[in-house]
Order: C-alpha cells, then structure tokens, then sequence
C-alpha cells in the first residue's frame, strides 16, 4: 500500500545499504569524534603541512607564504623562474580560492583551465585570500605559494589538466574507504566532484577501481581522454593507505578524510586533509560508509594497533563486492 | 548511548511541559482564544512626554482622549513615579495633570488608554461645538482674509463646502493666502476664518492608528460644525471625513502639551493591536493581583516595547523554518540565517513588491560588483563599495516609483542593506568559482526558504499565537533541539543517493 511513498523516499531501501546521510554523519561522527580543538589543525593548511613535516610525511613544496596585503608583491619573487604554481588559502574550504598557474612555452601564465593570467591577477587572487573571502567566516587568512605536483606516468590518462588525488576516509585510524578523484573538462581542471570531476571508486583491498561517477551518475570511460576508467589501478596502493593511517595518527581526528596525490619525482604526499570529508564517496564505490563505521566502533579498543594491524582489518573486513554480485553486498551489510 | 542522551531528551520534554503548561494558562485563566477571530478589537495607545525638568517644581498637563463616535474608552492607566496626578474635565477638556515639588534631569511620564473599536458608540462631547468668537483683524491681513473668505464663500454653500473651499483656497497659494500664513499657522487662520463666516470650527489634534506603531506624533484636523453634525477635513489636503482608524487624541481648542518647569518636552505615541475575545474584555479588572503576577505575556511592558516585540517574537518562527529546511530537506541557501531577514522585510513591504525589489536590488548589485571585481580592490573595500551602491539603488528605485507614483516602491527602504551587501558578494563569488547555476541553486533556496518563512510569520494564526501565547517559545526550542537531533536523511538526499539503488538492480 506504501509502496509508492518507498519509490519515492526510499529511506527503508537507502538505510539497509548503510548510505550515511549528512545529519548523521555531523551528528554520529564528526561531532562525536572529532574534537573540536584539533579543527585548527586541518582547517589550517600551513598546520597541517607543519605537522606533517614533523611527523616525516611528505607534502608539496611549499615556495612561500604571504601573511600581509605588504607583502603582496613578494609572489613576484617566489614564482619567478618557476614553470608552475599553485596557490591556496591556508583556511580555504572546499577547494575554493586554490589557483593553479602553469607557465606556457611563451613565457606567460595560465591557469589550469587555460585562462591567461597576468601577474597582477596572480596578486588579486593573493589580496583576495589575505581579506578572507575563501575562509570561514572572512576570517584573515595567509596565502601559501606551492610547487605543482606532477602526475605520475599511471595516472596521466585518466585526468585532463588538472593532477588526480586518492580521498581515504580514516576512522578511528582504520582506512574505511577510498575513491580517486579525476579532474576532467567539465570541471575545469579541478579534482571537486560537486564541480564535475570524475570520482572512481577504489578498492581498499587491492587499489582497483570499483565503479566510477560524474555528477552522481555512473560513467565508464573518462570524458575527455577516453579511458577506461575500471582498468584504474592505483599505483603504490599500500604506500597510501599507510600514509592515509599515519595522517590520521597525526591529527589525532576520529572521522578524517585524508586528500593525497602521487608525484611523478617524489611519490606519495599529502595534500590536505578534511575534518569534515563529503558523503559522494558512497556513490563512486556504490556502497554504504555505515556498515564499514558500525564495524569498527565494534573494535573496543584501538590504541594498541599499529597502523600495519589496522590496514589488515580494513582489508579483511572491507573489500568491495563485484558489482554484478548486488545481493553479496547487502548480504555484507 | 541511550542513557547518555536520556538528559537531553528530559530537556526536551521540560520544554515542551512548561511551554504548554503556559500556554494553556494563558487560554484557560485569562481566556485567551486559541485562533483569531471572535474578539474586538482593542486598540491601545501609549502617550510617551519626555521633558528635561529645569529643577524646580513640575506640572505637566496632557490633553487626553474619551469615549468619541467609532471609540470607546474601556480602559486608562499612567506611569509616572514620584508624581501626583489627578485627571480632570473642564471647559479643556479631559486632561491628565502631574505634579511634583521638585524635579530636575530628564523626565519621563507615561499615559496608556485603551480604546475599544465599535462603530455604535456616539459621543457627546466631540459633537459640542465651541462658543462662536468674534475676529477682530487690522491692516492689510484683514483685507487678505476677507478677501479669501469671500472667495471662498462665492463657490460654496454651506459650513462644509466652505471650509473644503477655504483649504483649496491655501492649497493654490493665492497672493492672499501667502500673507496670511506669514503671521499664523494654517490651521489657525482656518479656524478664524470659519468664525469670522459664523461657522463654528476648531483644530483637533488626531492619531492614525497603524498596528504595532511606535514614535508616532500626532496629526492636526480640522473639525467644521453645521447646525447637528460636524466633519473632519485634512488640514493639508483639504479631505473630509474621519477614517475609522483616525483616533482624535484632544478636540477642545487646548495643547496638547503644557509644560510648567520643564523644557525641551517631547510627545510620542505608541500603538498596538489587540484582538480580545468579547467575555474577557467585560470581565477586564477583576483580575486578582496573585494572577497578575503569573501573568507570563509580555502584556505588561510598556506598550511600545509591546508593539517591539510583536515582531520580534515571530523570529523563532522563521528560524524553525530555516532549520527544518535545512535539516529535513537540505536546502542550501546562502546565510544561514538570511532568509528570515529577507522575510522579515516581506513583512514590511508586501510580498509583491518586496519580491521585486530585492531582486532588483540583488540584480543591480551583481552587476555592479562584477564591474568591481575587475578593479583589484581589497575586500573590506569592495563589500563597502557594494554596500554604498545598494544604498544608491534603493534610493533611486525609491525615487524613481515615487516620480512613477508607485508609492510601494518607497518601502524598498525596509531592506537590511549589510546583509544585502553580503549576498550580493557571495553571490557573485559563487558565480565565479561554480557559474551562474549555483547561484540560482543556492539564490532560489533561499528565495523559497524565505518565502515559506514569510508566509508563515505573516499569517495571522501564527502571529496571534506567537504573541499571546509566550509559552509557545519553549515549545520552539524543544522543537529546535529535536531537529538537531535527527539523524535521517535530508529530503534531497534521496534524489542524490538514487544512483546508488539503481546500481542494485
């Protein structure tokens, strides 16, 4: 009698598949598991990459900070000579204010999605970070001036313009799930799937691709250079997931999305982490995050596992089920 | 976990218990209706008298209203700590007189009336036409007023043409009428006038009622008599004729004000609106004082905080709205809490004409900043530029609908222009970083999130509820806390997780 109100608010269908809904996640998680005062810690880009530096992670290299509207015309000197750059606001949100710069072969500048930039431009963009018009709240911010990472020679089909980046949700130091994110045409060089990116979901077991959607509907190959996006393997899939555990052993954050990115030159690094990661991951893996977070809130005790234990829980417990096995996956749930 | 959030949810219940514990005393002791409708209509209406007492003794005479066609006084009360009062009824009519030894710095004393609308009640006093006085003028003012008089008299035919003829004849500011209105006030030379063609006339001073109202001052009419009745004319406009929401406050030819020791006074009105069922007002008074103290309304401020917080007790209403539709269906707006501001000003404007303002403001604004943006400007600078060029627009759209005689346009002012400012400069931040779709995505949220709100807190259910019933707040919390608590999933978030059912099958 119902049925048509379930064809239309599947909630009963949606919460048997695990799918976390953002009230949950805000409620059950991030406030239950996140403590407040470590925020600063990820919501502050120089924090973090402090941090990481002490705790021996790699992170981009970062080429200068400009910390007063004075000290604008200094970014004439961190860029001079460089073939790329990317600035970021240290407590930008959601990838806004981050501008990447490459130098094209006649010596001018160019943004990802092939806009020309002067330099004055590049100093706009930097006022505008100092006055806080990306940060929470307008609240003063610092620019930060970073080498760009070049894509590793693996991942160089599967992205367009902009470099691919591994989202790891880390609970309780346990890597629950994992998607790549792939910047295509549609989303201007940007790896911000709500902006039209590619997400793929990743196999934590073995780093393969599971599934894989644009604007929350499956595709199969990658828009713009024809790929076949579930023939991605990521390379050095044990290396992130390990640095994913470390990253949160850092923090000291519960419920963490860890960003990282592999550079051709220098491997795995850090790229920014996320207090507060977004829900789509669900989609690109086409699976529930809750039954994976029920499993290890079951898990009474944590501190006494090194990251190695963790990641072969996370293994044993949480491979992806072949897509053409439906029931198999509710059954796990 | 349970027990962890058994506090919460006792919380919870204390709320909505004590909220509606209140709010049925409210209904059942003081007989409160539930809905609006069956009642009269009260109007109350505070006078304010600020003066700065010079240090000496104090006496302080206010012209007060009685019962007058369309009103009846149910009701008066004074504030006035520290002085003596006495009302008194002479050949000046009704007036509140107070008095003090000694006095000095700023003084305020308070007189509240409450007047019932009733369209059956006549009056006595107002229809008694004052005593005819003999004029006696010299010079050439004489020669102007009579030769206006007679101007006048030519194109009439009786007191009250007469007088309609006499305020046109100041309107079209006739050499004569300019002379006139060098030595005395137009009101004054109407009244002369008048007298001086038998007629008797005076000057009343009169309030325009206007629900929740406050600083208002009071209008001066003039009232004509002919052999049984008597008209009221705008003194300016030369209309006739009492509107039913015109209050006259003093019709005897005295001040409104008189002031000994004292200078620098000061008169403002306060009004409010009130819908009392027909049982209680027969049974106001009878109150005793133990259930005067537990009378939890906010009934017993002053009348102009009173007509304050009729607004301002909406808001929980809007915020309720904002947060069930960001918490139960995932509206994104842009401000978290800026839609009930935007409904707020609704409320103000009319729909219509609020809708349409606020986009134009909105549009304009946009324009301007993405100019802006191209000077390289810092922020602070740029978000007062925008600020200042809201201003502009709604100055000149106020100017331009006035020119157009739209006076609807005038109440563009209402809009919060801070806020107005920020919206234009996330909206046009949103447009660079996300394109133009966003901004309509997260504009047209809060456009409906604020339209919803408006309909809601401009309705009049809700409004009698959230006034009356104070309670009713507690109940809005609770409410809240719930909400901040739900787990489930937002309304469009089934719309975004569908890919995932089909991906079963």
């Amino acid at each position: 009698m119902f049925a048509w109100v379930d064809r239309l608010l599947p909630y009963r269908e949606l919460a048997d598949m695990g799918i976390m809904g953002m009230n949950q996640r805000n409620i059950s998680y991030i406030s239950r598991y996140n403590s407040r005062q470590l925020y600063p810690l990820v919501d502050d880009k120089l924090r973090t990459k402090r941090l990481a530096i002490e705790n021996g992670v790699a992170t981009p290299k970062l080429l200068g900070t400009v910390d007063n509207q004075h000290d604008v015309m200094k970014v004439r000197d961190f860029i001079s000579g460089l073939g790329g750059f990317c600035i970021k606001p240290a407590k930008g949100s959601s990838g806004k204010g981050i501008l990447v710069v490459s130098r094209g072969g006649d010596g001018l500048l160019y943004r990802s999605n092939g806009q020309k930039l002067v330099l004055r431009d590049v100093e706009r963009h930097v006022s505008n970070i100092l006055a806080g018009l990306f940060s929470l709240g307008g609240a003063p911010d610092v620019a930060m001036i970073e080498a760009l990472i070049e894509v590793d020679d693996a991942l160089h089909d599967y992205t367009f313009e902009g470099v691919p980046d591994v989202r790891i949700i880390v609970f309780r130091g346990f890597p629950v799930m994992a998607m790549m994110r792939l910047s295509c045409g549609a989303s201007k060089g940007k790896a911000n799937l709500h902006q039209g990116a590619v997400g793929v979901g990743v196999d934590i077991v073995t780093g393969r691709a599971v599934r894989a959607v644009q604007q929350n509907r499956p595709v199969n190959i990658h828009p713009d250079t024809g790929q076949d996006l579930l023939s991605l393997k990521v390379p050095r899939w044990d290396t992130l997931l390990e640095l994913s555990c470390a990253c949160a052993d850092m923090t000291g954050l519960g419920y963490l999305g860890v960003d990282l990115v592999l550079d051709r030159e220098q491997g795995p690094m850090l790229l920014e982490l996320n207090a507060r990661p977004g829900l789509t991951i669900q989609i690109a893996n086409g699976a529930g995050l809750l039954p994976r977070l029920r499993r290890i809130e079951e898990v009474p005790q944590v501190s006494h596992l090194g990251i190695a234990d963790r990641i072969r829980f996370a293994r044993r417990h949480f491979a992806s089920m072949p897509l053409d096995e439906p029931d198999a996956m509710r059954r796990s749930a | 976990m349970s027990s962890r959030r058994t506090p919460f949810y006792l919380l919870v219940f204390l709320l909505v218990a004590a909220g509606s514990l209140l709010t049925w005393y409210r209904h059942a002791v003081f007989d409160v209706p539930w809905l609006p409708g069956e009642k009269r209509q009260i109007w109350s209406v505070e006078a304010k008298v600020d003066f700065m007492a010079t240090g000496g003794p104090v006496k302080v005479s206010l012209a007060i209203p009685a019962t007058q066609p369309g009103f009846e006084q149910i009701g008066e009360h004074t504030a006035s700590p520290g002085y003596g009062l006495a009302f008194v009824d002479n050949v000046s009519g009704r007036r509140a007189e107070w008095s003090i030894r000694s006095a000095s710095g700023s003084q305020t004393l308070y007189y509240q009336t409450e007047m019932l609308a009733d369209p059956e009640t006549l009056d006595d006093k107002v229809a008694v036409p004052p005593p005819l006085r003999q004029i006696v003028l010299v010079g050439p003012q004489a020669t102007a007023a009579r030769r206006v008089l007679q101007r006048a008299t030519e194109r009439s035919a009786d007191p009250f043409t007469l007088a309609r003829e006499l305020i046109g004849e100041f309107n079209s500011g006739s050499e004569s009428a300019q002379l006139l209105t060098q030595t005395k006030s137009r009101g004054a030379w109407l009244v002369d006038l008048l007298h001086m063609a038998g007629v008797p006339a005076r000057e009343v001073h009169a309030l325009n009622l206007e629900d929740g109202r406050r600083r208002q001052s009071a209008v001066n009419l003039l009232q004509v008599f002919d052999a049984e009745s008597y008209a009221l004319f705008d003194i300016r406009s030369g209309v006739q004729g009492q509107q039913p929401t015109q209050l006259l406050w003093e019709y005897s030819s005295s001040p409104l004000l008189d002031i000994v020791g004292g200078d620098n006074s000061r008169i403002s009105f306060s009004m409010i609106e009130q819908d009392v069922p027909v049982s209680r007002m027969l049974e106001a008074g009878t109150l005793s004082l133990s259930q005067k103290v537990l009378d939890f309304s906010i009934h017993s401020l002053p009348l102009s905080e009173q007509a304050l917080f009729k607004g301002i007790l909406l808001i929980p209403v809007g915020v309720l709205i904002v947060s069930l539709f960001r918490i139960l269906v995932g509206v994104r707006t842009s401000g978290t809490f800026m839609p009930v501001l935007i409904a707020i000003a609704f409320i103000q404007t009319s729909l219509v004409t609020g809708l349409v303002g606020f986009l134009l403001i909105v549009g304009v604004g946009l324009m301007i900043r993405s100019y802006l943006s191209r000077l390289n400007l810092l922020l602070v600078a740029r978000i007062s530029a925008v600020i200042i060029s809201v201003i502009i627009i709604i100055a000149a759209f106020a100017v331009l609908s006035f020119q157009l005689g739209l006076a609807e346009g005038l109440k563009i002012t209402i809009f919060p222009m801070v806020i107005l400012a920020w919206t234009i400069e996330r909206m046009s931040i949103l447009w660079e970083e996300e394109g133009p779709k966003e901004v309509l995505v997260q504009g047209g949220g809060s456009l409906l999130v604020a339209l919803l709100a408006w309909l809601a807190m401009s309705n009049d259910v809700v409004r009698h509820l959230t006034f009356n019933f104070l309670g009713l707040q507690f109940v809005f919390m609770a409410l809240v806390l719930l909400l901040g608590n739900y787990t489930g999933y937002r309304l469009l978030e089934f719309r975004r997780f569908r890919p995932l059912l089909k991906a079963q099958g």
